[in-house]
């Protein structure tokens, strides 16, 4: 090893890396669908959301120059289109599956529509914090640049986990989730829970957009998501509805991800369709391993509609 | 359901508030036609075609905002998707795919599972009619083609039924077991035309061997409109047939309102599962047929168009009825028809359309809430 | 319906198509069959993907936009058009509806079987596609095919990258393997090794042609190789470039400039200039001439040209590039010429044998050259 190649650690490093870089929008999404789902509700319009926070990061943080207040913005554009579905499930007899994939093609629409003017200019990113000035090795000190948000997004996941067990609107939202019948009965208001647990599970779905367009790969185009969205809410029903195994689906998603490229980079050239489709066959293959019909989900809402 | 939901399910008609209790009751004796027998099938029409209507007006303020004629983005719309036989034909060559891929969401619905996985049983599907079309090379056309729609409906049923039997034997939720099935069939789609099963004469564009030109679906006579949307009609017919008047079709709607309940009474829940799995991923594996024998000839990345996830959408709003769903795809497809002539008269971007679709869609759903509330509609004696 | 158009049919026509079938009388597209004598002309441009990508369907639509200047022309653009049957619609709308005589379909996938069903269709208007192989004898006389010899600009990108690579590795990252991308990266190598014949380029194929996160990551992994000096062939370079320039690697740009986007480093880039076609297009469609069925070109020809040099690139770099451009310009240099070995140890094309640009033998390139890393 000469110090500006790395040869077969290349793949380790280039996953270790590419779990760090690729992760983050599946943690924010999944971590904000797992907020919604555990009220009892399930959106999958965070597809179109993403995008959307993605469009909206980019282009506020070029109009003012602040990439967190890009981050802030597409942050509130996705708590609006998260109120929208929201307050469309709350009218009786509307399945929320089904306005969810209205939503993710309205939100990318909008999206596209309004991101057209913002595909050509460059837009201020989110700096990064390097955790790897100890290495002499240049690839390590870049596997280990790390995005801020990524940091906080590990923190919100700790923090969720604790906080649906140990706060009271923790309680209210799981119960909620649970049995509306038993919150109704306590004097919740079922409709409002819901309709805000949506809601912040857009805002974090819309932030978890701007990362893809304000750090990694950093510029927004309309062939930016690969359906990050939807994969994310497959991972929260995978991570059982718990914030931290979310965190670790991501890591396990985003690394799994990077396998393709770093494999051909040491010379495994053949069959990078199928070195890509790792991640799903991964899932599955846990899934089939783990799952069984004699025990319930554990963790599970037992409002959710995909559960039953 | 919620409270608000009960709320209004009991009470009958919702009249503006202040209206006093006498009044009200005056008004239903006066002011109280209804449409008889006739009357949930015309709220089944009512209902959707003014959320439509709402969605266009909402979708005009949006144009008038952007400094766009409505009036003009309206008429460029019916100009575009349903004004003459041109665009008919453009709107129904759109329709075609989506109908059998909606098939794959709405036939597991029945059974009360969630599939969205319709557009990998599309790509394998496809994959498969190829193949067996450029192996049978010289047999006769008709067998070539009942072959390949067989093939392609095999893998395709196999395909979707495997995310049913991981649902009924191993407990894993379908939704996610469909999706990850799809993207790995894309990659083994993608791994055999540009490795194994590649052409070599395909250059720019890695497909499989050419089916022949003898095997070719051909069009409807005068029309340019392939087949595809007659298979799609007859399989949606035969899918309401099957669904609405047998008692199989009966068994499977048990189970798919109560599974506990239909095993209790001895329904054999597994297997109605899996076969309804089975025929929804026929009908998409057909799609795939379609897609090579009536258009491309050849399996190739093409193929994944976005019909099967199109699809979802066109189950739901056809509330997994399979007839309704020809329709649903008809008015789909106008409106990406229509798309094309607001990008060429207006200059406006592509995702316009998608604005307009998105926008349809929700206040489509959101409408189902209004079912039940007109008395107008509410059949006599009721 | 038809009154917005301007090409409205005339009487006599509209009476011979009254009887011919009411239905079809009333399709506006079938005035456009008179428009030769008006000196009016409507091109319908489609694109595979958004007009604005930064990279081939933008630098397809700025020729689309500098036509719109030219008089009496009109341009129809739609963009998005996915390669199934709705391309096939939206030809015979912009005919239809449009009244446009002259398509320029600028993706390789809409040739077979889309727009050659199209043209048997319409057999009146002429349809300029990107990329395809037109055969005379095999394929219909209102078709035809363009291209650039791009190559051309992918040689001297790795003629500069010779120079400014420090490592001797470069790297490639595409979206497919398919002729148009092997000639290519094969072409920037062996452009790099006209410079020192050490140098190797490692190729990553992503699969698909727009796939920003899975090209980003490519290009991470290439550095974390060693690779000092990157390009690519995928529909937009924009994020290869940005990763690249962040990660404080050079960079060659494709389909479009680039420079903006890395001012460190970015080197050069291999740019179309498709307006050269289009304009000879429209000139013959307007006056009547005959179509070009088959139409190539280099730099010699104005189809492709060079991205301004960076900051980076050594006095030494441009010197040579630039003679090699001149050679280019007056049309006798081979690119691909023998001994020629590809990267399993086969004799590709024998000593003494040079194939000219214009051979079609190229354009089925199915290999690598010796120092490539990858396999087709």
């Amino acid at each position: 090893m000469d110090g500006t190649e790395l040869g077969w650690w290349g793949v380790p490093i280039g996953v270790l890396g590419g779990a760090l870089r690729v992760s983050t929008p599946f943690l924010f999404v999944s971590l904000g669908e797992c907020i919604t789902e555990k009220s009892g509700r399930i959106n999958l319009g965070l597809e179109g959301i993403l995008v959307t926070g993605a469009m909206t990061g980019y282009a506020i943080s070029f109009v003012t120059g602040n990439p967190w207040l890009g981050v802030l913005a597409a942050g509130f554009a996705g708590l609006l289109l998260g109120l929208i579905h929201g307050l469309i499930c709350n009218l009786p007899k509307v399945n929320d599956i089904a306005v969810g994939i209205g939503l993710m093609l309205f939100g990318t629409g909008l999206a596209f529509f309004l991101g057209k003017p913002y595909v050509q200019p460059t837009a201020p990113n989110l700096p990064s914090i390097s955790f790897g000035a100890w290495s002499s090795s240049p690839q390590i000190q870049a596997a280990l640049q790390v995005s801020p948000l990524f940091l906080i997004g590990i923190a919100l996941a700790f923090l969720l986990a604790w906080a649906f067990k140990n706060t009271r609107w923790g309680l209210v939202v799981r119960m909620v989730g649970d049995s509306s019948d038993a919150a109704r009965a306590m004097g919740y208001r079922v409709n409002l829970v819901r309709t805000l647990a949506t809601a912040a599970g857009g805002f974090l779905s819309g932030i978890g957009g701007s990362f893809l367009s304000l750090y990694y790969p950093g510029s927004w185009s309309e062939g930016l998501s690969s359906g990050q969205g939807l994969m994310a809410v497959a991972l929260v029903i995978f991570s059982r509805w718990n914030p931290v195994y979310c965190f670790y689906a991501a890591l396990l998603f985003g690394g799994a991800g990077s396998l393709g490229p770093a494999l051909q980079s040491v010379g495994i050239t053949s069959g990078y369709y199928l070195y890509n489709a790792a991640p799903y066959v991964l899932t599955l293959a846990i899934m089939i391993a783990t799952c069984s019909t004699r025990r319930t989900l554990a963790g599970a809402p037992g409002e959710l509609s995909i559960v039953r | 359901m919620t409270q608000n939901a009960t709320a209004l399910e009991t009470g009958v008609v919702a009249t503006a508030p202040g209206v006093t209790p006498g009044a009200k009751a005056l008004s239903r004796s006066l002011w109280a036609p209804t449409l008889g027998q006739f009357g949930p099938a015309v709220e089944a029409l009512a209902i959707p075609v003014g959320a439509l209507i709402a969605a266009m007006l909402v979708f005009g303020l949006f144009m008038a905002l952007l400094g766009q004629s409505p009036m003009e983005v309206y008429r460029l719309i019916w100009q575009g998707g349903f004004a003459s036989s041109f665009s008919w034909q453009n709107t129904l060559s759109r329709a075609a795919p989506l109908i059998l891929t909606a098939l794959c969401v709405a036939l597991p619905a029945q059974a009360g599972l969630m599939i969205i996985g319709s557009e990998g049983a599309l790509a394998l599907g496809g994959l498969t009619a190829a193949v067996i079309g450029h192996q049978m090379t010289g047999a006769d056309p008709m067998v070539v083609k009942l072959a390949m729609a067989a093939g392609g409906m095999l893998v395709g049923g196999l395909w979707i039924a495997a995310a049913g039997a991981m649902r009924q034997y191993r407990g894993i939720n379908e939704t996610i077991s469909s999706l990850l099935l799809t993207y790995i069939a894309i990659a083994l789609f993608n791994h055999f035309v540009e490795g194994p099963l590649r052409d070599p004469a395909s250059l720019n564009k890695p497909s499989t061997t050419p089916i022949g030109d003898a095997n070719m679906l051909g069009h409807f006579p005068g029309l340019d409109v392939h087949w595809g949307l007659g298979f799609g009609i007859i399989f949606c017919v035969a899918m309401y047939v099957l669904v609405r008047h047998t008692t199989w079709g009966f068994g499977l709607r048990i189970v798919g309102g109560n599974a506990r309940a239909a095993k209790l009474s001895g329904l054999p829940v597994d297997r109605l599962v899996l076969a309804a799995c089975f025929l929804g991923g026929a009908a998409s594996g057909l799609a795939g047929m379609v897609e090579v024998a009536a258009v491309h000839g050849t399996a190739n990345a093409s193929l994944m168009a976005g019909y099967g996830y199109a699809g979802i959408l066109v189950a739901f709003i056809a509330r997994q009825n399979p007839v309704a769903i020809i329709p649903v795809a008809i008015l789909l497809g106008g409106i990406s028809a229509s798309g094309g002539m607001l990008q060429r008269r207006l200059d406006l971007p592509d995702a316009t359309v998608l604005v307009l679709q998105g926008l349809a869609f929700l206040l489509i759903l959101a409408s189902e809430t209004l079912y039940g509330r007109f008395r107008i509609f509410k059949p006599k004696g009721a | 319906m038809t009154e917005r158009d301007p090409r409205y049919p005339n009487r006599r026509e509209m009476l011979r198509y009254l009887s011919a079938g009411a239905a079809a009388a009333l399709m506006p597209g079938y005035a456009s069959r008179a428009l030769a004598q008006t000196g009016k002309l409507t091109v319908g441009v489609i694109y595979v993907g958004p007009r604005d990508d930064y990279g081939y369907n933008q630098a397809q639509a700025q020729a689309a936009a500098a036509l719109k200047k030219m008089p009496g022309v009109k341009v129809v653009e739609q963009e998005k058009v996915p390669e199934t049957t709705d391309v096939q619609k939206v030809m015979g709308s912009m005919i239809e509806q449009d009244g446009a005589t002259l398509l320029f379909p600028t993706s390789f996938g809409y040739f077979d079987p889309h727009m050659l069903r199209m043209a048997e269709k319409y057999p009146k208007v002429r349809f300029a596609h990107c990329g395809g192989m037109w055969t005379e004898g095999k394929h219909p006389m209102n078709t035809g095919s363009y291209f650039g010899y791009i190559d051309e600009c992918q040689y001297l990108n790795g003629v500069v990258a010779g120079y400014t690579s420090k490592t001797k590795k470069i790297g490639f990252i595409a979206a497919k393997p398919i002729p148009q991308v092997l000639r290519n990266c094969n072409a920037f190598l062996m452009g790099a090794r006209s410079v020192d014949p050490k140098i190797t380029c490692q190729l990553i194929v992503t699969g698909d042609w727009s796939l920003p996160v899975k090209e980003a990551e490519a290009t991470n992994s290439m550095v974390d190789q060693g690779v000092d000096v990157i390009t690519c062939h995928v529909d937009s370079p924009k994020v290869i470039i940005e990763t690249a320039e962040k990660r404080g690697i050079f960079s060659a740009g494709y389909h479009a400039n680039q420079a903006a986007l890395a001012p460190k480093g970015y080197i050069t880039g291999a740019e179309w200039n498709w307006l050269t076609v289009y304009t000879e297009h429209v000139k013959n469609a307007m006056e009547g001439k005959p179509f070009k069925n088959f139409v190539r070109g280099g730099f010699k020809e104005g189809f492709v040209k060079m991205s301004a040099y960076g900051k980076a690139v050594p006095d030494a770099a441009k010197k040579k590039a630039d003679g090699i451009k001149a050679q280019m310009m007056k049309g006798d240099y081979a690119i691909f010429k023998g001994p020629l070995k590809d990267n399993t140890g086969k004799e590709i094309i024998p000593a003494g044998k040079a194939f000219v640009q214009t051979d079609p033998v190229l354009e089925q390139m199915n290999y690598l050259v010796d120092g490539v890393i990858g396999k087709v």
